[in-house]
């Protein structure tokens, strides 16, 4: 996995609420056996104006040009501002796929649905919480200056503005730990083996029937 | 004698205590996992990762899987006609012909959707942790499991180490006390949980579901409640187990078996959170003030009462979600103040994850009983959740009371809740649902879901627009 440690980018700001992950990657793009590719089709059904499907090519594909990820100015774009509950909705690991296929790779919204805020992590993504005022105000700042771009510091765990304004984030110690450093979470577990081992010869004990397995 | 004693504990508790493998220093728990669902759509890319770095599934034998998202739901025997989605599921064939993992195919009676199947089959018990790469794996919870579903990452995971790195959730008791009135289902108590806390009320929450109301649901009613949990943002949902659990359990092909079901049965008694255990959260409803439930926009915390309108965006409570309503309502072409039993269907839609057992069929088949699907209704289906609950309900002749009244009977799978296999909504289409999600395009692109009761969905089908089932 990629490391994450200092992201000086672009944002781009994307003003609504509960995005879910069928809009993050419509649901015709899961059929896919492959992980990579799907950045083409982020927002598929807000950036393009005709229906998207998987093997068709996207290049001359007619783009809505109200959509805020089309507009000029936030091409580039790879820290995404937004609302409340950010990635609400179906498991797919797709969606974080698709935003780091696309470039994306912090989020900053006031509240990100649980299972989501977890893939995020494992995909190189940094999903930053901030209070909902800040987020308030920096979709104002974010707006009213073009070229805006804050630098993400995933160490010192800050966030700062232009004008040189550093705001404090929280993130769980583990997951900054394994960000920082690209650690592949299997390996990491491995090393628990003996206590894995131990515990199923313990639960045979107490309850062998979860033990006698799918295959009769 | 202790002068004090510690409060009692949650069923999240004793749940997660049964299954810790390693706490590390900042309470990180490796969490050992009993039961792994897979399906075709999000394991390709787990089963990819598995061979590319070396390694085989610890535990085959705790997987179980099954093709549902992707599988047509008319005449099988051709096989799937879309190229894209057949690779899928010949790609979950082939994964689990190679490590070994048992999979109920496209072409055994025992196959479904994944949620059905599980309970189905008592593969999912009460005291397991079950997880699968599927947000609805909430479902299980029903059993007085800990269940929730996980990314492919995730999946991959726990193929490989049979664990998950996990932090303990907050713990809130959604108790609903009283009787139900007639017509009104534990779908009408999920949607009401969700609009009484909002689709991120839950976030980080395990919900446990209790109160009289709870208790006096069947099985496959607590299932739509649990399977509704992540609607509400909380990754788990949970009912303790009573003997109405033991004895839907008992005598499934995959549940223990003599003295080690007295043992089981011993250990699940034990599986209710204690008298004086505390919770972060408590939210309390009263059972006898829900009312069928509609949802008119585009989240499912966008509901109303069937008696109720669409509602004002100048209402909303704040800014953020006044835009969020003008916008759903645009999005569903719905005006403000339209009563929610003069909003007509085109489709409707009973099925899912959420309300394709048989007793949902049941309660929908009451009320297509002798009457017709209204001509403004374009397509009425039923999808039945697995291949035995299909079997069952035609043994029962509700196959016979669709097909009379003008509803198409179709083989199990997702389907139209989320359109991935041939059945989905065009363009502007307006959909009674029983599924459980209403985001814009979920049943195809520019598609208008209203999430509704099995009862509710067959009423609005025969009458051609929503109308309020304790009338009917
Ligand atoms: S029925 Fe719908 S919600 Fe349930 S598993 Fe299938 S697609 Fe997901």
């Amino acid at each position: 996995m990629r490391k994450f440690s200092v992201l000086d980018g672009l944002v781009v700001p994307l003003d609504r609420a509960n995005v879910d992950t069928d809009a993050i990657i419509p649901k015709q793009f899961l059929k896919s056996i492959k992980r990579a590719g799907f950045g083409p089709n982020l927002f598929d059904e807000w950036r393009y104006l005709d229906h998207g499907e998987p093997g068709k090519s996207n290049h001359d594909r007619p783009l809505n040009p109200d959509f805020v990820l089309n507009q000029p100015r936030y091409q580039g774009a790879s820290v995404l501002l937004t609302r409340d509950n950010f990635g609400c909705g179906s498991s797919r690991e797709h969606a974080p796929w698709a935003l780091e296929d696309y470039g994306v790779l912090a989020i900053i919204a006031p509240s990100f649905a649980d299972i989501f805020y977890n893939n995020c992590f494992k995909n190189g993504i940094l999903p930053i919480v901030l209070d909902a005022a800040v987020v308030d105000r920096l979709f104002r700042e974010c707006e009213a200056n073009e070229g805006y771009a804050l630098t993400v510091d995933l160490d010192k765990q800050t966030v700062t503005t232009p004008t040189g304004e550093s705001i404090r984030f929280d993130v769980d110690a583990g997951r900054k730990h394994r960000l920082l450093n690209g650690l592949d979470d299997i390996g990491l577990t491995l090393l628990q083996a003996d206590k894995i081992k131990a515990y199923e010869e313990r639960r045979k004990q107490e309850a062998p029937w979860l033990f006698s397995g799918s295959q009769q | 004698m202790a002068l004090f004693r510690m409060p009692g504990e949650t069923l999240f508790k004793k749940l997660w205590d049964a299954h810790v493998v390693h706490v590390e220093p900042d309470g990180t728990t490796l969490l050992y996992i009993d039961r792994h669902l897979v399906h075709e759509v999000t394991s390709p890319q787990a089963f990819e990762g598995l061979k590319l770095a070396h390694r085989t599934p610890r535990r085959a034998d705790a997987a179980i899987a099954v093709p549902d998202h992707n599988v047509p739901t008319t005449d099988r025997s051709q096989g799937i006609a879309d190229p894209v989605s057949r690779l899928q599921v010949e790609t979950l064939d082939a994964n689990c012909a190679e490590f070994g993992i048992t999979e109920f195919k496209m072409d055994d009676i025992r196959q479904g959707i994944v949620h059905v199947i599980g309970p189905e089959e008592g593969l999912t018990l009460p005291g397991m942790t079950v997880v699968c790469g599927d947000s609805h794996t909430s479902t299980h919870g029903a059993f007085g499991a800990l269940a929730f579903g996980i990314g492919t990452s995730e999946v991959e995971h726990v193929l490989a180490t049979q664990c998950l790195w996990q932090k303990p959730s907050k713990t809130m008791l959604v108790k609903v006390e009283g009787q139900l009135g007639h017509g009104v289902t534990a779908k009408d108590i999920a949607l009401a949980v969700i609009g009484e806390i909002g689709t991120a009320g839950g976030t980080g929450y395990a919900l446990e579901f209790g109160g009289s109301a709870i208790r006096a649901l069947t099985m496959e009613g607590r299932m739509t409640l649990c399977n509704m949990a992540i609607e509400a943002g909380a990754r788990a949902g949970m009912v303790a187990v009573d003997q109405a659990t033991i004895d839907y359990v008992e005598g499934r092909p995959y549940a223990p078996k003599g003295d080690a079901w007295d043992q089981a049965v011993a250990w699940w008694n034990t599986l209710h959170s204690d008298a004086d255990a505390e919770f972060d959260r408590v939210v309390e409803l009263d059972a006898a003030k829900i009312e069928p439930q509609v949802t008119w926009g585009t989240s499912p915390e966008m509901v109303a009462t069937i008696g109720g309108c669409v509602p004002n965006p100048a209402d909303a409570s704040s800014e953020v979600k006044r835009h969020d309503w003008t916008r759903a309502l645009e999005y569903m072409g719905l005006q403000a103040g339209t009563p929610i039993a003069e909003i007509p269907v085109d489709k409707v839609f009973i099925g899912s994850c959420t309300n394709s057992r048989i007793e949902d069929l049941r309660e929908a088949a009451s009320v297509a009983k002798g009457r017709k699907v209204a001509p403004n209704v374009k397509l009425a289906m039923v999808v039945p959740g697995s291949g035995l609950v299909k079997q069952q309900a035609e043994a029962e002749g509700l196959d016979r009371i669709f097909i009379e009244a003008g509803f198409e009977w179709r083989e199990p799978g997702c389907s139209m809740c989320l359109a991935m296999n041939a059945d989905r909504l065009e363009p502007g289409e307006r959909c009674a649902s029983t599924s459980n999600r209403n985001f814009e395009g979920r049943q195809g692109q520019g598609g208008r879901t209203h999430l509704v009761s099995p009862a509710m969905a067959a009423a609005a089908a025969c009458a051609g627009h929503f109308v309020d089932v304790r009338k009917e």
